[in-house]
This record gives C-alpha cells, structure tokens and sequence, in this order.
C-alpha cells in the first residue's frame, strides 16, 4: 500500500451497541497515524449516504438482524477488499441472538403492542423487517477477519489495520478473548 | 512387576504409573492436554473430545482421559491435525446451545471459553442452532441454564461419586441430550440434592451457578473439589 494514495477505509453498525466503534476510538493516537495514511469513507463517524466503491478495508460492527442489515453487508462485500467482522455481535451474534428462540411476530406483539402505553402499533413505516435470526456476518457474506470481544481491545484493532497497512497478515493469538 | 512403564509423548521419552491414562501420564510429565471433562479424582468419560491423541499404530483418534498408557506406546498430542479437530470440536460445542458470553455469569472465568481462546478459535465456522433451552432456578441457592451447558457430566460424576447423591443425569439422546435431575424434577423439587455446591464448582461453564452472581462474578473453585477427592481417595 503506497504512500501515495490513501488507504480507502468504511466502518458499518449493524445489531450492535456501537462500543466496537467506541472501541475503535480508544486505539488513541493511533488515531493520529491512522488519519496520515487512511481516508474513512463510510460509516457513523462520517456523513456518507451511499457505501463508495472499491473499498480498501472494512470494520463491520453487530449481528445482521434485519432485512436493512443483510443489504447492506451484501453491498459491503461486493464493494470492499478485506471484510472484518468487528466484536462479538458480528462474530457470533451475541446479544442480539437473545431474541432467536421467539418467533418474530410474538416478539414484535409482545414489545409494541402488549408493552406499549399508548397507540399499540408494530412499526413498519422505515423501519426494515427483522430477520428470522439475528445471526453472525459471516452466515451471511464471506469474512476474511475475524476480531472477536465484547468490545474488542482497542489493542487487537489497532493491531489488524496497522498490520493490514503495512501489508502484513494480523496474527491476533493473545490479544483477543473469544466471546 | 515394575510399578511404572515408559511410553514416547511427541517423541520423548517418559515414565508413568501402570494403569494411569494418556491424559494422566502426560500431566505428570509436565505435558498439557487440552481438555473440558476430565477432572482429577472423577471417572474420566471421553465425553468432550477435546484431549483427543494420536497413537502410532492406531488409525483413529483416541480420547487420551479414557485410554490407558501402554509400555512401549507412542502417542503425538501436539500437531496441526489434532489442533485443527480440536477447534473443530469446540466450535460444535459453541454452536450446539446459546453460548452468549457477554451476558453470562462465567464470562471471564469460563473453561469453554479459554480454551477457546487458547486454541486460536476467532469464530466459529458452523451454523448456530439457537435452541429453546430453560433456566432452573427453582434450587433456593443454585442456578441451571441450559444455555450454557456442554454435556461434559462433570456435574453428574460429583455428585454420584463424590457427594454420593446422583442427582443429575443425561436424559435424550445425540443432539437432544439434556442434563437432568432426578427422572425430571425440577432442582427445587429434588428429593436427593444436599445442596453441596460441588457440581456448581466443578461445573466448566456458566450451566451450573450460585444465585446473586451477576455477568462476569461466578468464578468456580474447582481445585477445592479435586482435593476433597484426593483426602477421600475417590476416583483415580
């Protein structure tokens, strides 16, 4: 990777809480030499629409639990180089997955119209619909990292893209706990 | 007859007691087997096949807890190929039931877990099945989630063999199986249960846990069990 061009990276938060991205935000100063040599493209640190083309790296946060999450980690695949899955929600869908074992619809009735105290309605104005399962990235689209934690140490991220930048394959053996 | 027998372990040379299994004869030389039922001072039962061996001469591999050490044999319990089946065969474990670590009493202090991580497992690579599974909480003390469980009877063997008591069993069969308390009561409603604690410690996950425990607190004391059972003289 040249120091000429930036290195072309998205972020993305699927069904997750958003501490991966927070743990992203904790690699520090990195942060500094991150930003010399990485443009962010996409993603909810930046104000991007639509997720650009030819996509050098991304850092993809939670399990993909609805039909929203499932397209747009299709439209992430086809567009990116090195897809990571970004902490336990995107590893092995986690928390999100809780809700596995109750069939949508009783979990939608229970939630909008059992719990609600006024106007007991599901919601399905721009919202997309849930998937049977909230499940890991990688039952969806192919992964090529994997940086698993609850959230993930802010070192084991900052070790897979300064690993990634200089051409190197990240080895994360002790630096990550499963689950 | 001499009292110890020597057998090769990847490669070198060591002495053992007769009688002792690979899993034996490889601690007590300082070797480490991977493993997530067998404990010191319970019959060992193969049940999770994670300290699965290689032995010369034999074309498949075999559970080192269950199996005798053999003068003469010579057994490989590091390699690439027993690195990858072990993987293999945690990730089933982690696939099997609900393993949601970030919520669970043992996050941390976790057997299944820091094998896990020992063995370099970043994902699992299996479908998950999300299974409907229980939680009994009707014990005054204790907890079982279901969620958590493994099926490595650890639980089972103390409580039978140590405690006295056989509570619990494993009911169903292959995927199906399920931890039991006696022919299906509720923990609550055991007649048996003398409330010990000991398959709350010797348990490897966060299946079996102290009430009042939140995510990350229930750290077991195994090692408290494995010495009761050496002053007993119980087991092997």
């Amino acid at each position: 990777m040249s120091g000429q061009t930036k290195v072309k990276l998205a972020t993305a938060w699927l069904d997750g809480c958003s501490g991966c991205h927070m743990s992203l935000l904790d690699v520090d100063e990195l942060l500094v030499a991150l930003v010399e040599r990485v443009e962010l493209v996409y993603g909810p640190l930046v104000d991007t629409p639509e997720y650009p083309e030819a996509v050098d790296v991304a850092l993809v946060e939670g399990a993909v639990s609805s039909i929203g999450d499932q397209k747009l980690a299709q439209t992430i695949r086809s567009k990116t180089r090195i897809l990571i899955s970004l902490g336990d929600c995107a590893v092995t869908s986690n928390v999100p997955s809780m809700r596995n074992t109750i069939p949508v619809k009783k979990l939608l009735e229970r939630l909008y119209i059992e719990g609600a105290d006024a106007a007991p309605a599901i919601p399905t104005d721009g919202v997309p619909a849930l998937l049977r399962h909230a499940v890991p990235l990688a039952e969806v689209v192919k992964v090529d990292i994997h940086i698993p934690g609850c959230p993930p140490a802010p070192g084991a991220i900052a070790h897979v893209l300064t690993s990634l930048l200089d051409g190197k394959k990240p080895e994360l053996a002790g630096l990550v706990k499963f689950g | 007859m001499d009292s110890k027998i020597t057998i090769r372990i990847d490669g070198e040379l060591v002495k053992t007691d007769r009688g002792a299994s690979i899993f034996e004869a490889a601690k007590a030389n300082g070797k480490h087997i991977p493993g997530l039922c067998n404990m010191k001072g319970l019959k060992p039962v193969g049940a999770c096949r994670l300290c699965m061996v290689e032995v010369a001469g034999v074309n498949r591999l075999l559970p080192s807890c269950t199996t005798p050490a053999q003068e003469g044999m010579s057994v490989t319990i590091r390699s690439a190929r027993l690195d990858a089946y072990r993987k293999q065969a945690l990730e089933l474990l982690l696939s099997e039931r609900n393993h949601v670590c970030a919520v669970c009493v043992s996050n941390g202090h976790c057997e299944l877990q820091s094998l896990a991580t020992a063995l370099g497992v970043t994902n699992v690579r299996y479908g998950y099945r999300y299974p409907k599974l229980g939680v009994d909480l009707s014990h005054p003390r204790y907890v079982l989630d279901h969620n958590r469980c493994i099926l490595c009877t650890r639980c089972v063997r103390v409580c039978a063999e140590v405690e006295g008591a056989h509570v619990w069993d494993i009911a169903g069969r292959g995927i199906h199986s399920m931890l039991t308390c006696e022919m299906n009561r509720t923990w609550g409603a055991s007649r048996n249960c003398t409330s010990c604690g000991k398959c709350v410690q010797v348990c490897p996950t966060g299946a079996l846990a102290e009430k009042g425990f939140a995510v990350e607190e229930m750290i077991k004391r195994t090692a408290s069990v494995e010495r009761l059972t050496a002053v007993r003289g119980g087991g092997r």
